[in-house]
Formats: C-alpha cells, sequence, structure tokens
C-alpha cells in the first residue's frame, strides 16, 4: 500500500510528462489531482486505519520494494518505512498537497506550461514521500535531491524571464552547498556503523554511545550531527543559506505555496527528528541547531518586516516559522517542531494560496504598495487571510498558538542546553512572535484595508483593474485550510490547559518515533525541580498578551500611514546578498574568469590542442617537400628504401631464419 | 640429364628485374613504365618457382599466382588511369601529370 501511495505521483507524472503537452487543461487536472487525492486517501487509510489501531510501540510498518545498491559492504534496498513521525508527514504532505493541486487548476488555468507544470509538481510529490517514507539514508537523499530538482523546475516555471532563471539557479546552487554536508555526513555514518538504514543506524549509536558526547565535545557524532545540519541549513533556509528561498518566490504562487512553505523547507527538520537518536546524543550539536535557529527566526522576521512585495514578506515569514523548529529541535523538543511543522504548513499553504488569490484578482501584481482595499472585492480570500494571520500570529484558539507555545515553553525548560541560554533563547523566540505579528498585521493592512492604491495605476497598466473574487476551485482550498488553522492546533493542546488531566495527544502519538533530550551537565548541578504547570501558563498568557498587543498597535500604525517607509537596512535584507556577492560570488567569477578561463582553459587546455595542431602543421609544411609530383621521383625513392632493406639484411642481419 | 644450376636461373631473373627497373626509370611513357613494372614482377615470380623447385615446397609456387592475379589486377587498373589521363592531358608523359602538387 505504501507503494501505491508512494508511486501514484510518479505514475501521474510520468503520463502527464508525456503526452500532457496535447490534452485539455480538464485532463490534465483531473489526473494530476486525482494522483495526488488518492495518495491522500490511502494515506489516511494506512495512518488512520493499520498504524493507528495498533499498540504506540508497535507503531512500525516496513515495506521493501527492490534491492538498490549491492556493493561490498555497501548493500542498499528501496524500502519504506512508516513511522508516527513519517505518518504525520505523509498526512499533512498529500492533504495540503491535495489542495494546493486544486487550487493550482484555477491559479495556473491558461497557462502555456499547463502541463510542464504538474507533471512536475506530481514528481515533486513523489519525491517528498520518498523523502519522507525512506527507509535508509541513501533513498533519503534521492528524494532529498529530488524535491530540490523540482524545486528548481518549478521556480524556473517562467523560465523565458531572467529573473525566475537566476532564481532557480539561486536555489540549486545554494542547496548544493548544504547538500555536499549532507552527503559528507552520510558518508560518515557509513564508514562509522557500516550501513544506511536508519533502524540500524539509530540502534548501533544507542549500543555504542549509551551517553551523550560531552559539551563542547566534537566527536564523531557531533561530526555527523553538524555535517547533517549544514544540509538541513541549506534545504530548510536557515543561515547562513538561507538566502535562496525568498528568491524562489519567482515561481507560480502553488509552487511557493506547496514546495517553499507547506512540504520541501521542512525536509530539514524532518530529517533532524528522523535522526533524533544521534542528535540527543550531541549536547554540542543540539546548541549550535538552537542557536541558529533562534538567529533565523528574528533575523527573518526583522527582513519581513520592511519587503513590500506580498510573497516576499511571507518568505521571510516561512524562514522565521522553520528557524521556531530548528530551535525546538536544538531544545530537544523534537515533537513541538513537527507540531509546528504541521500547523505552519496550514496556515503558511493558506497564506501562500491567499496571496496568490489576491495576485491574480490584480492580474499578477505583487507589490503590496499597489494594493490595498481588498476587503470587499475579495470577501473569501479576506476572511480565510483573517484566519491565517491570526493563526500565524499565535493567538489562541488558533493553531499556530499551541505550537508556537509548545516551542516557546520547551525552549525555556530545555534540559539540552547550557545555562541561561534556555531562556536567552525563549526570548529571542518571544521578540520573533512580537514581529511576527506586527509584519503579519502590516501585510492584512496593506493588502486589505485603507484605500484602493491600484486604481490609481490602472493608466500605467494599459487597462483598468478590477478584482474580483477567485473561482470556486480557489476558494474552496482557502476554506478548507482556513478551517484547519483553526481547529489544526487542538491536535496538540499541552497537558498544562487541563492540569495534567488530558496528555498532549499530538506528543503521546510521535513520542515513540523520537528520542528524548539529553541532559545537560549544568542541569545535573542544579537538580531543579521539574516546572510547574504555572509557570508554562504565564509564559503562554506573557506571548499571547504581548502578540495581542503588537496586533493592535501594529494595526493602529500601518492603517494610519500604510505606506510607511522602512529601515533601509531592513529593506534591503542587511545586504547579506551583497555581502555574499562580495564574499563569495565576486571572488569566484573573478577567480574564474583569471584562472580557470584566462589561464587554464585558455592557455593550459586550448593551448594543449591547438598546440598538437599547429605542430602537425609544422611537419606537415616540411614534409609536403617530398611529394614534387614527379611519379619517377618516387620510383628513385622505392627503389632507394628497396635498396637500403636490400642492403641492412645483406651486410647487418643477413641471418635468414633457421628451417 | 643434366640439370640447369639453380644460379642460372637466378641469373635469368636478376636481368630481366634489371631491365624492367631500368625501363620504369627511364621511360617518360606511362605504358613503358607499366611494361616495366610487369618485368620487375615476372623477374621475382621467376625467382620464387626458382626457389620453390630448388627447395621442393610449393608456397613459392602458390605465391607466384596470388602474385599473378594482383599483377593482372594492377594492369587493368594501370590501364584504366592511362587512359583517362590521355583523355584528359592529351599525352603520356607522366612527369606532366603533377595536378595534386601543392
Amino acid at each position: 500500500m505504501l507503494k501505491a501511495l508512494v508511486l501514484s505521483p510518479l505514475i501521474a507524472a510520468g503520463i502527464i510528462g508525456v503526452f500532457g503537452r496535447r490534452w485539455s487543461e480538464r485532463l490534465i487536472a483531473a489526473i494530476g489531482c486525482g494522483s495526488v487525492g488518492l495518495s491522500m486517501l490511502l494515506a489516511f487509510r494506512i495512518v488512520f486505519g493499520d498504524l493507528w489501531s495498533r499498540p504506540p510501540e508497535e507503531r512500525v510498518i516496513w515495506e521493501p520494494f527492490f534491492s538498490w545498491i549491492e556493493s561490498g559492504p555497501l548493500r542498499v534496498a528501496w524500502g519504506f518505512h512508516l513511522d508516527a513521525l513519517s505518518g504525520v508527514y505523509i498526512l499533512f504532505v498529500t492533504f495540503v498537497g491535495f489542495w494546493i493541486h486544486v487550487f493550482a487548476v484555477g491559479y495556473m488555468r491558461g497557462d502555456p506550461g499547463y502541463a510542464r507544470f504538474f507533471a512536475y509538481m506530481n514528481l515533486f510529490m513523489f519525491m517528498m514521500l520518498v523523502l519522507v517514507l525512506a527507509d535508509n539514508f541513501l533513498v533519503m537523499f534521492v528524494g532529498w535531491e529530488g524535491v530540490g530538482l523540482c524545486s528548481y523546475l518549478l521556480i524556473g516555471h517562467y523560465f523565458d524571464r531572467a529573473y525566475a532563471a537566476s532564481a532557480a539557479k539561486k536555489a540549486f546552487l545554494v542547496n548544493r552547498i548544504g547538500d555536499f554536508g549532507f552527503a559528507l555526513g552520510i558518508i560518515l555514518i557509513f564508514a562509522t556503523f557500516g550501513t544506511l538504514r536508519f533502524s540500524e543506524v539509530m540502534g548501533a549509536i544507542a549500543m555504542q554511545f549509551p551517553e551523550p558526547e560531552g559539551w563542547g565535545e566534537i566527536g564523531v557524532l557531533t561530526t555527523i550531527a553538524l555535517l547533517l545540519f549544514v544540509g538541513a541549513t541549506g534545504k530548510s533556509a536557515q543561515i547562513p543559506l538561507y538566502v535562496w528561498l525568498p528568491d524562489a518566490m519567482a515561481g507560480p504562487t502553488p509552487v511557493s505555496a506547496l514546495i517553499h512553505a507547506a512540504t520541501m523547507v521542512t525536509a530539514g527538520v524532518y530529517m533532524i527528528a528522523r535522526c533524533s537518536e544521534l542528535y540527543a546524543r550531541s549536547l554540542t550539536a543540539l546548541f549550535v541547531i538552537a542557536v541558529i535557529g533562534a538567529a533565523t527566526a528574528l533575523l527573518a522576521a526583522t527582513i519581513g518586516l520592511a519587503q513590500w512585495n506580498i510573497k516576499k514578506v511571507l518568505a521571510y515569514s516561512t524562514i522565521s516559522q522553520l528557524g521556531y523548529m530548528f530551535l525546538a529541535c536544538g531544545a530537544g523538543a523534537f515533537s513541538a517542531a513537527i507540531f509546528h511543522v504541521v500547523t505552519h504548513a496550514f496556515f503558511k499553504a493558506l497564506l501562500f494560496l491567499g496571496a496568490g488569490s489576491v495576485i491574480v484578482a490584480l492580474h499578477h501584481e505583487e507589490d503590496m504598495r499597489r494594493m490595498g482595499g481588498l476587503k470587499r472585492a475579495l470577501p473569501i480570500t479576506y476572511r480565510t487571510m483573517l484566519c491565517g494571520w491570526l493563526a500565524i500570529a499565535g493567538l489562541p484558539p488558533f493553531a499556530g498558538f499551541f505550537s508556537k507555545d509548545e516551542i516557546l515553553w520547551r525552549t525555556w525548560t530545555s534540559p539540552a542546553l547550557p545555562e541561561p541560554w534556555g531562556r536567552v533563547l525563549w526570548m529571542l523566540g518571544w521578540a520573533t512572535a512580537i514581529l511576527t505579528a506586527a509584519y503579519m498585521t502590516r501585510l492584512m493592512v496593506l493588502t486589505f484595508e485603507g484605500e484602493e492604491r491600484f486604481a490609481r495605476h490602472a493608466g500605467e497598466m494599459a487597462h483598468a483593474v478590477v478584482p474580483r473574487e477567485s473561482p470556486p476551485v480557489m476558494t474552496i482550498p482557502l476554506l478548507v485550510l482556513a478551517v484547519l488553522s483553526v481547529v489544526g492546533g487542538w491536535i496538540g493542546i499541552s497537558e498544562a490547559y487541563t492540569g495534567g488531566r488530558i496528555p498532549n495527544a499530538f506528543e503521546q502519538f510521535v513520542r515513540p518515533a523520537l528520542a528524548r533530550a539529553p541532559m545537560h551537565p549544568d542541569h545535573l548541578v542544579a537538580g531543579a525541580s521539574e516546572p510547574g504547570h504555572d509557570l508554562e501558563l504565564g509564559l503562554a498568557a506573557a506571548t499571547a498578551l504581548a502578540v495581542l498587543l503588537a496586533l493592535v498597535w501594529a494595526r493602529r500604525v500601518y492603517q494610519r500611514d500604510p505606506l510607511r517607509p522602512a529601515p533601509r537596512l531592513l529593506e534591503n535584507k542587511y545586504y547579506v546578498d551583497e555581502i555574499y556577492d562580495a564574499l563569495f560570488v565576486r571572488p569566484i567569477v573573478r577567480g574564474s574568469t583569471v584562472l580557470l578561463w584566462k589561464v587554464f582553459d585558455v592557455a593550459i587546455i586550448d593551448g594543449a590542442v591547438n598546440g598538437v595542431a599547429s605542430a602537425v602543421a609544422a611537419c606537415a609544411a616540411v614534409l609536403r617537400r617530398v611529394q614534387t609530383g614527379l611519379v619517377r621521383g618516387y620510383v628513385v625513392m622505392i627503389l632507394i628504401g628497396a635498396l637500403i632493406v636490400l642492403g641492412y639484411f645483406v651486410f647487418v642481419g643477413g641471418q635468414l631464419p633457421a628451417r | 640429364m643434366t640439370t640447369i644450376p639453380i644460379s642460372w636461373y637466378l641469373a635469368v631473373a636478376a636481368v630481366l628485374f634489371t631491365i624492367g627497373t631500368v625501363t620504369v626509370f627511364v621511360k617518360r611513357n606511362a605504358i613503358a613504365m607499366l611494361l616495366g613494372i610487369e618485368l620487375m614482377l615476372n623477374a621475382a615470380n621467376l625467382t620464387a618457382v626458382t626457389f620453390s623447385s630448388y627447395f621442393r615446397e610449393l608456397a613459392g609456387q602458390i605465391l607466384v599466382f596470388f602474385v599473378m592475379v594482383v599483377a593482372a589486377a594492377e594492369a587493368a587498373v594501370g590501364l584504366a588511369i592511362i587512359v583517362l589521363l590521355f583523355r584528359h592531358r592529351e599525352t603520356l608523359n607522366v612527369d606532366e601529370a603533377q595536378l595534386l602538387k601543392l
């Protein structure tokens, strides 16, 4: 059944890719959505029908597929491994993926690349399912690279526009840096443990390393963990490799929603959770992850406050939310990270699709300075985006509140972080929550409230813009995701809210698949008692109150002056692109131009090729004189040659072979 | 009955070969050169047959068959070339056939 679930989008991708060019949009849409819908139904059936009914410790389904590589000690087979963690992933990936596909049917209407788009989207779904269901690192790497490839192809969907083509290349190249670290990590795992299967590697880690590697110690586990994390920073857009994600918005909006918000970019979080047994044995790696996650969350949130492109705001918001997830992983709260992945998939997909609906209504206008006042024209989009806005800001009882507070609470009380970093990082996360509320409010006010700024530019655009609500094929996915952005967080309500009577259902479900956070020596010495529910509720209330104030304050500020200029430093994204350009891109371009091109390629390689040719030509110029064209001259030469051969046998080597 | 010594045969062959070589050298007429080549080939044939009979070995005679076949083919091709040469240049002087020279 897992095979059917995984292969269904692949088959559809093949069919659409081969025949789709001549087919009608309706048929392509039916196949593209149908295959993902089938995967979704199978995922629900297998998770709720089979996995759910088993006792928690036995919630593992393993389906072997075929043997792939057998080379000496390296044995890799394709197999699908479903446990609580991958179960959660296939549920939301197929569910959100299906609704985004449905939305795309409307969004992409009339696009010349309709078939290509759906073929790549289905291929992406296949690769994502391979990534989460793989039972070993190498097959996971196949999925990992596959989603990267589809991301590249779909960012470059409008490949005839220079910015889309270069954004696709940027995404691909930045991801390569991370993937290099990931590949090194996989090689080191094989060199250390002699196998690549998750179950065997994690078992070997548990056997050979009963104690976590100490604080500040860089042993083999920490090295592997950090190398894998380099891969995660690339795929999941963390410092220092986050720069590709904002540019990736050059792709169609459903792509941004599916790949660059809901699913692919959370692959790094998935990988760390999948290897939680490894990460729980390296305090150093956890600390690095937590700090990078918190720093990314804050940095991206500040940049998001100053962007004018609606999709760029959401892109920085995605980076910021991914930072939260890594903060949770670093704090050892893997289940909280996965919980946030799920709720984030709901509300961020909703926000992106809502933005897509707005963009379509305004004839592909993405600049918020040319929006405003769309509340009346787009009532459904506006109301659903309200849900997404409150969910990402983290107001109770919307989905984002529960997952974000779980993360912040786990960070404050994390046993894995050294003193007093838990509270320091909580402060960063808290500040990020306030900034999140602010930039999302800015987005909502600029887009939906105030005066209509798009009409003013009607003259420039040659035709007046009359925004109209999107067709049902686009609004129904919005409504579905809006409902989930409200109720989606209720699956993981912390036990503190019921005084410990009802345990956190989500955590209970995924716990068997995840490792527990290790103890940092600081906490052993302190010997502090388990922090109580009162503190958790207090912190949650403090955050919610701060967020509420930020929402109200930001709403008033931006309603008064929607186009207030942002600090140049933020609007220019801290000049990170420029710094990378000066530090890496230019030296590489210069080095390539001067050394590799002018010296190595032109002088050495071309020089060798041309040198051989001119040497031959020079010799030929001399030898040509021999060819006189006089037949009798040739005869003389033949005779002289014959005489020389004869003379040799007569005077020097005149010994006939013995008979 | 006295047999003719082998050196006589070889002497005839040597004489034939020399005549052929000199013909090829001295003559400018293409047909004459071809004749000279035929003479040289037949001198070589005679040597091969001589040694074949002297050593009681058939390989030399078989070789001669091959040489004769090749010589016939060569004469056919050579004469065809000569005919074409004559049509184009109105001459059989090989010194004037040097169109391919740079």
